[in-house]
C-alpha cells in the first residue's frame, strides 16, 4: 500500500495499462507535458507516439479517439474540464455512442474519455459543471464516477481494459485527497457498488464528490446512534440497482445526495428506479440533496451554498427519518 | 496507369452503382423502401476514380450519400440491399439503413447521416494505421456541404500536424441540399482550404471522368503511404437527383442548363468509352457486362426480399460488445 491522491491514482492507472498494452496511448491537450499531473514521465516511459498533445480541437481529437479505437488503438483521452466535452457533443452522441449499434455490431470501440468536474473552486459557469447526468441519457456509454483514489484506480483500469466506450467522470475536489492505495495492478469491476457505512436507518446513495461528504454526515449520525446504510455506486452506468434496492428494502427510507443539477440527474433515475422495483419496501417518501437547477456563479460568497454538504446530508437524513411510518 | 483489366473493373463498379441506385430509386416511387434515401446517380466516376486508388485493406468512411462508397469498395451487394430494407441480412442488420452502411470487411468503417461528421472517424483510422505501423491509407469522403463543418477543420490540422494518412475526398457536387456552394463558401474552390493546414489540395474539375480522378487520388495515396501526411482532394461532380429521393422541389433551385450540361457528360458514358478507347472491351462486350451487373442487381433485391425482417427482440442487441457487470471476471480488492 502507498499513501497516494486521487490524481496519482489515475495516473498509476494510465502507465499500468500503458505499460501492459502498447495499443494503449494517452490523447489530450498538454498531455505531454504533465499540466494535470496524471502523465508523470509518460513521453519518457512510452514516446511521442504513445502520449498525443493534442491542438484545442475537442470535436476532432474525440472522434479521431473513436476512430482509433475502430481500429486497432486503445485510446485514453483526457479532456481535463468536464465543460469541454460539450464541444464534442457530436463525436460523443452521433459517432461514439451509436457506432456499434449502427453498424449492426461490426464496431468494438475500446476508448476512455476522461473529464474532470471543477466545481467549488470560483472557476464560474463555463469550467463548473457536473454533467454526467446528460450522458446517462445516452444509451451506448458506460459511466464511472470514482469518489477515492482506490476507487480511480482500479475503475479506471476496468474502463480501459474494456472493449466500450466508457466516459469517466473525475471529481476535481477530490484530487488531492490521499488514501491507502495497493502498488500492485487491480481492477475493479464497472456496475459494482461499494458499501461506505452499514446501519438500518436509512439508505443513502452519494455520487462522486458528495460521496465524501456523505461519509462525514454519516459519521456524525453515527455518533449519536443513527447509523445509516451508505453505498457509493461508482458506476452510473450500468448502475448496481441490487445493491440499492437490497438496501432499501431493509431500511425503507432512500435519500441520495449528488453534485449534479437536480432536474433529471442521476438522483431522479435512482430514485424513480427504487419506486419502480422496490416501492413495497419504502416507509417514507425518498428525498434528493442536489446542486439546484442554478449556473454556477464566480464569488465564493455565491457559490459555496450550492452543493450538497456533510450538512445538508445530516440535515435530509434526520428529516428522512422523522418522517412517520 | 490502369491496366485494362482494371479499366473494366472500374467500369464494373460503376455500373453497380448506377444500376443499384436506379433501382433503389424506383424502388422508392414504389413506396417499397422505409426511410430517406440519398443516391448517388451522377457521382459514380468521382467515387470509382477513388476507389481504384484504394488497397483492399484500406480504411473509407462514407456520408449520408453514400451507397456508392461500399459497392465502389467493393462490398458485396445482396447484404447492402437487404439493409435498405431494414432486414435481418442487411449488412447493418436492419439497425443503419439506406445513410448509415457500412462493411468493416471491405475497410468501410461507415457512412455519417450527420454532415461531416466522419471526418474525425477516419482521421482516427489513419492514426491507428499510423501508430500500429499497418500500412493502411484511410480514405474521407464528405461534400461541399461538410466542407463548412468544424469537424473538417480540425480533423485536417490535427492530421497535418500528426503527419497522418488520410486522403480527404471533397465530392463538390454543388449543392448541399439546395443550397449552392457559391452561396455559403468563401472561395471558388474549397481545395484552397488546404493551404491552411500545410497540406497540398487538389481540385480535379473534369469529376465525371474516372481516370482523372484516379490519378488526384493515386497521387495523393501515394503521398500518404510515404508518410509524408494528409491531402485534400476535391472533386467537381454533379447528383442527378434531387438531395433525396422524393423530394418536392425539384428544378427550383436548379438551372435546367447548367444540369442538362452535366448530363452531357455522363461518368457511365465516359467511362465506357475510356474502356473501348483502349480496347479492353468491345460495345457488345460492354452491353454484356451491363446486362451481368443488372443481374447482380435483380439478384441482390430477390436476396433482400426474400430475407426476415429482424425480430423485435433484436432491437436491443449490439449496444455494447460486453455485458456488465463482470462480478466474476475482476476481483474486488474493496
Amino acid at each position: 500500500m502507498t499513501r497516494m491522491t486521487y490524481l496519482a491514482a489515475v495516473g498509476q492507472a494510465q502507465r499500468e495499462a500503458m505499460e501492459a498494452d502498447a495499443r494503449v496511448v494517452l490523447i489530450g491537450e498538454d498531455v505531454r507535458s504533465n499540466l494535470y499531473g496524471t502523465a508523470p514521465e509518460f513521453v519518457k516511459l512510452f514516446g511521442h507516439e504513445r502520449v498525443l498533445n493534442a491542438p484545442i480541437s475537442e470535436e476532432g481529437f474525440v472522434g479521431a479517439a473513436a476512430g482509433a479505437a475502430m481500429t486497432g488503438l486503445r485510446p485514453i483521452v483526457d479532456l481535463t474540464y468536464a465543460t469541454f466535452m460539450y464541444m464534442a457533443m457530436d463525436q460523443l452522441v452521433n459517432q461514439v455512442a451509436k457506432t456499434r449499434y449502427m453498424f449492426g455490431g461490426q464496431a468494438t470501440l475500446p476508448v476512455v474519455y476522461r473529464a474532470s468536474m471543477f466545481y467549488r473552486s470560483s472557476t464560474a459557469a463555463h469550467h463548473s459543471d457536473r454533467p454526467y447526468p446528460m450522458f446517462m441519457n445516452v444509451p451506448g456509454l458506460r459511466i464511472i464516477a470514482p469518489a477515492s483514489p482506490y476507487d480511480a484506480k482500479g475503475l479506471l483500469r476496468s474502463a480501459i481494459d474494456l472493449d466500450d466506450p466508457v466516459v469517466c467522470f473525475e471529481d476535481a475536489t477530490l484530487w488531492n485527497r490521499k488514501e491507502d492505495v495497493p502498488e500492485e495492478e487491480y481492477r475493479i469491476p464497472l456496475g459494482v457498488g461499494r458499501r461506505l457505512h452499514e446501519g438500518a436507518a436509512a439508505t443513502v446513495v452519494g455520487i462522486s464528490g458528495s460521496v465524501a461528504e456523505a461519509a462525514k454526515a454519516a459519521q456524525a449520525l453515527s455518533a449519536e446512534g443513527i447509523d445509516v446504510d451508505l453505498i457509493d455506486p461508482r458506476t452510473l452506468v450500468p448502475l448496481d440497482e441490487e445493491m440499492i434496492f437490497e438496501s432499501v428494502l431493509r431500511t425503507g427510507r432512500l435519500l441520495v445526495a449528488e453534485p449534479a443539477n437536480r432536474t433529471c440527474g442521476a438522483a431522479s433515475e435512482i430514485i424513480t428506479r427504487v419506486c419502480e422495483h422496490a416501492f413495497d419496501g419504502l416507509r417514507a417518501a425518498p428525498a434528493r440533496v442536489t446542486t439546484p437547477d442554478i449556473q454556477i456563479p464566480f464569488s465564493p460568497a455565491l457559490e459555496k451554498q450550492l452543493y450538497p454538504s456533510a450538512a445538508s446530508i445530516t440535515a435530509a437524513v434526520r428529516r428522512l427519518i422523522a418522517q412517520p411510518d | 496507369m490502369l491496366t485494362s483489366d482494371q479499366l473494366i473493373d472500374m467500369h464494373t463498379r460503376m455500373l453497380r452503382i448506377r444500376l443499384f441506385d436506379t433501382q433503389v430509386a424506383a424502388m422508392v416511387k414504389r413506396g417499397e423502401l422505409p426511410g430517406a434515401v440519398h443516391t448517388s446517380l451522377g457521382q459514380e466516376a468521382e467515387v470509382v476514380g477513388a476507389c481504384m486508388a484504394m488497397r483492399s485493406d484500406d480504411y473509407m468512411t462514407g456520408n449520408h450519400r453514400s451507397h456508392g462508397h461500399p459497392i465502389g469498395k467493393g462490398a458485396r451487394l445482396p447484404p447492402l440491399m437487404a439493409e435498405l430494407l431494414g432486414k435481418a441480412t442487411g449488412v447493418c442488420k436492419g439497425k443503419g439503413g439506406s445513410m448509415h452502411l457500412a462493411d468493416f470487411s471491405v475497410g468501410s468503417l461507415g457512412e455519417s447521416g450527420v454532415v461531416g461528421s466522419a471526418i474525425p472517424i477516419a482521421t482516427g483510422a489513419a492514426l491507428a494505421s499510423k501508430t500500429l505501423k499497418q500500412g493502411r491509407a484511410a480514405f474521407c469522403f464528405f461534400g461541399d456541404g461538410a466542407a463548412n463543418q468544424g469537424a473538417l477543420h480540425e480533423s485536417m490540422n490535427i492530421a497535418s500536424i500528426w503527419q497522418l494518412p488520410v486522403v480527404y475526398i471533397c465530392e463538390n457536387n454543388q449543392y448541399a441540399s439546395t443550397t449552392a456552394a457559391s452561396d455559403a463558401i468563401s472561395v471558388p474552390r474549397i481545395a484552397v482550404r488546404a493551404a491552411g493546414y500545410n497540406m497540398p489540395g487538389i481540385t480535379v474539375e473534369d469529376g465525371q471522368n474516372p481516370i482523372s480522378v484516379y490519378e488526384a487520388v493515386a497521387q495523393a495515396a501515394e503521398r500518404a503511404r510515404g508518410g509524408t501526411g494528409p491531402s485534400l482532394v476535391e472533386v467537381m461532380t454533379y447528383r442527378y437527383s434531387e438531395h433525396s429521393e422524393g423530394l418536392l422541389h425539384a428544378g427550383a433551385y436548379r438551372d435546367p442548363d447548367e444540369y442538362a450540361s452535366w448530363k452531357e457528360r455522363d461518368p457511365i458514358v465516359i467511362s465506357r468509352g475510356l474502356v473501348q478507347e483502349c480496347g479492353a472491351a468491345t460495345s457488345a462486350q460492354l452491353d454484356e457486362l451491363a446486362d451481368a451487373v443488372q443481374l447482380e442487381i435483380q439478384a441482390a433485391v430477390d436476396f433482400a426480399l426474400a430475407s426476415p425482417f429482424p425480430a423485435a427482440a433484436d432491437a436491443f442487441e449490439d449496444l455494447y460488445s460486453v455485458e456488465l457487470p463482470l462480478r466474476d471476471k475482476y476481483e474486488d480488492a474493496s
